[in-house]
């Protein structure tokens, strides 16, 4: 069994409207598995069902043992944190961070102790008497984490923790939340619609969409191998070109676009192996997966060239091949459009899927 | 350039119209003379003098300021979980009970409701003052839930459900959390109410009867017999108070937000 077990779930915000049907999800203790997606994906409604904010109207909610399902959110004993901080803004700092202890009937004497010491773990010892309002958002975002951490809950829900920040701090705070995961080994479930956030923090991403989950796996998997066109175009994979299938052996998949033959070398997904030489598929690659030149070199379609932009490091293209417009992100400053480009794709760099 | 002194002007006449009765209230009630008249001759402080010993001013100012302050307190207790039902939950009807609470549009249509309260006072015999206090109660709904809503509206939900998260039952964090967070809401809908009561005539023109008036009332009866700036002295009073209050609420809890 594990440590977080959501069976058969149906929930939503309108009874009989549920957006998430059937949903089944494991978590192990310890883990920080991060759901992935767009808006109205479900991620935030299958937080919520965890906190109890919303009831399931079918299924089982089980963590740590404990059956969660029927139990009001008040009873669970679950972290929150959310995008916009959420303190309450008429109490200090010492305050907030003692609430949920005081609910828990801690006894008193011991409540300056606890909140001293989860203050120091998120590196604010000494802002006790500050209101809310005298922090910045990322003392805030503290704050609330050392709210729910001092309680010692099951597990750690985040919902979006780091989107009402800047870039620089983003970065900050998202070291200084896999710090506290691996100092105080909390499981932690992070909805997010950030992959970078994703990526950098999780031991498992659940990628969903519509209310199902597409892909569940490691981050390199989830980035490296996406499993579906949908995750694929999520985690980068934004060109996409229609092509027919040519042939398909062990290890090697050739793909005919504008009357050029195209190799993928990656593995391919049950459905496009159920395919027939001659039938419909697309390709998917990354934009920074190519390679501009102005002679043909191996897997290359020809390009022109619709407009550049130039980024510093590196430039990006906007191209139109054979009707198809793409991107194409290229190391250096922009090429001169002599009328004759080519752009190539390594062979282990494109995705075959089924049209 | 030509625009501003334009709307200067406009603004002029703006506080002219509106402060203008206000100045000569006022400034009649200091007057000499024994008849009402503008400007005023002389100077004198007898109509204040007389005024507070009217007997029956006094005992009408008790009435209206009980009347107004168990009919707005009534308001409150009955308008808080209005409010908070209709900004945080979906319920079938909840756009008829907005209509009924929160929009003061309606307000003189209930002028027929009170002749059908009347009406109903006359079959069963209660007191005028629960008349009168039930009616108030009525008229300052609209006040009490749309300002208490509007702050309610200013404040996170998730600040609620975190509260709640930490252990607190939904009650619990009504008290703790968001009860502080619209104290100040919550007093500015009961200066409003409050003052809306004090001053209301035509409700209580209804509602009022035998050896029962309120303040208002009472001035008015006074007024068709005596033409004397013994009114304009007890306005005065009046608008003093109510500056005093208002100012006091502002100083204390910024209320002004609200109204």
């Amino acid at each position: 069994m594990s440590y977080i077990e959501l069976t058969e779930i149906d929930a939503g915000y309108t009874k009989g409207l549920p957006i998430l049907k059937d949903f089944h999800l494991k978590v192990e203790q310890g883990e920080l598995v991060s759901l992935l997606g767009p808006s109205g994906c479900g991620k935030t409604t299958t937080l919520r069902t965890i906190a109890g904010f919303i009831m399931a109207e079918k299924g089982k909610v089980v963590v740590g043992g404990k059956d969660y399902t029927r139990l009001p959110p008040n009873k669970r004993n679950v972290g929150l944190v959310f995008q916009n901080y959420a303190l309450f803004p008429h109490l200090n700092v010492f305050d907030n961070v003692a609430y949920g202890l005081r609910r828990r009937k801690v006894p008193k004497s011991d409540i300056p102790k606890k909140v001293g010491e989860v203050l120091k773990l998120v590196s604010l010892s000494g802002y006790e008497k500050r209101l809310p309002a005298q922090l910045s958002g990322g003392q805030r975002q503290r704050v609330a984490l050392a709210r729910s951490i001092v309680i010692q809950p099951d597990l750690l829900l985040l919902d979006e923790p780091l989107s009402n920040l800047d870039a620089k701090l983003r970065e900050e705070m998202r070291a200084e939340l896999s710090r506290l995961q691996h100092q105080i080994g909390i499981t932690m479930i992070y909805v997010t619609h950030d992959q970078i956030e994703a990526l950098s923090l999780s031991s498992r991403i659940v990628v969903m969409n519509e209310g199902n989950i597409e892909q569940i796996g490691p981050p390199e998997d989830i980035y490296e191998r996406p499993a579906t066109p949908f995750v694929a175009r999520f985690v980068g994979f934004d060109n996409h070109i229609k092509g027919t299938l040519s042939s398909r052996s062990e290890g090697k998949t050739v793909v005919v676009i504008q009357g050029r033959k195209l190799v993928s070398t990656r593995a391919l997904s049950a459905s496009v192996k159920a395919l027939n030489p001659g039938d419909p598929v697309e390709v998917f690659f990354r934009p920074d997966d190519t390679v501009l030149d102005d002679s043909e070199l191996a897997n290359t379609l020809p390009a022109a060239i619709n407009f550049t932009n130039y980024q510093g490091y590196t430039t990006g293209y906007s191209l139109n091949t054979g009707g198809t417009s793409i991107r194409a992100v290229v190391p250096g400053k922009p090429c001169k459009d002599t009328g004759r480009l080519f752009v190539s794709i390594a062979p282990d760099k494109l995705i075959v899927e089924k049209c | 350039m030509k625009k501003s002194k334009l709307l200067i002007i406009i603004t002029a006449v703006m506080f002219f119209f509106l402060l203008g009765p206000f100045v000569i209230i006022i400034m009649s009630s200091f007057s000499g003379d024994a008849i009402m008249k503008f400007p005023p001759r002389g100077f004198s402080l007898q109509w204040y003098r007389k005024v507070l010993n009217i007997e029956m001013f006094r005992t009408t100012f008790w009435v209206s300021l009980k009347i107004g302050l168990a009919a707005t307190l009534t308001a409150l207790l009955l308008g808080v979980p209005i409010a908070y039902a209709n900004v945080r939950y979906r319920y079938a009807g909840k756009s008829l009970v907005e209509l009924i609470f929160s929009s003061p549009a309606i307000v003189p249509g209930l002028v027929i409701g009170f002749s059908l309260l009347r009406f109903f006072i006359y079959v069963t015999q209660i007191p005028i003052i629960i008349g009168l206090y039930l009616g108030h109660t009525a008229i300052l709904f609209p006040y009490t839930v749309r300002v208490v809503s509007a702050s309610l509206r200013n404040f996170d939900m998730g600040v609620e459900e975190a509260a709640v998260s930490l252990g607190s039952s939904p009650l619990h964090a009504f008290f703790a959390v968001v009860f502080p967070n619209i104290k100040s809401g919550i007093a500015a809908a009961f200066i409003l109410a409050f003052i809306t009561s004090f001053n209301n005539v035509p409700i209580s023109l209804f509602l009022t009867g035998p050896g029962v008036a309120t303040l208002p009332i009472q001035m008015l009866i006074y007024m068709e017999y005596y033409y004397d700036p013994t009114i304009s002295a007890l306005s005065s009073i009046i608008i003093v108070l109510t500056v005093l209050v208002v100012q006091g609420a502002e100083r204390l809890l910024g209320i002004s937000k609200y109204m």
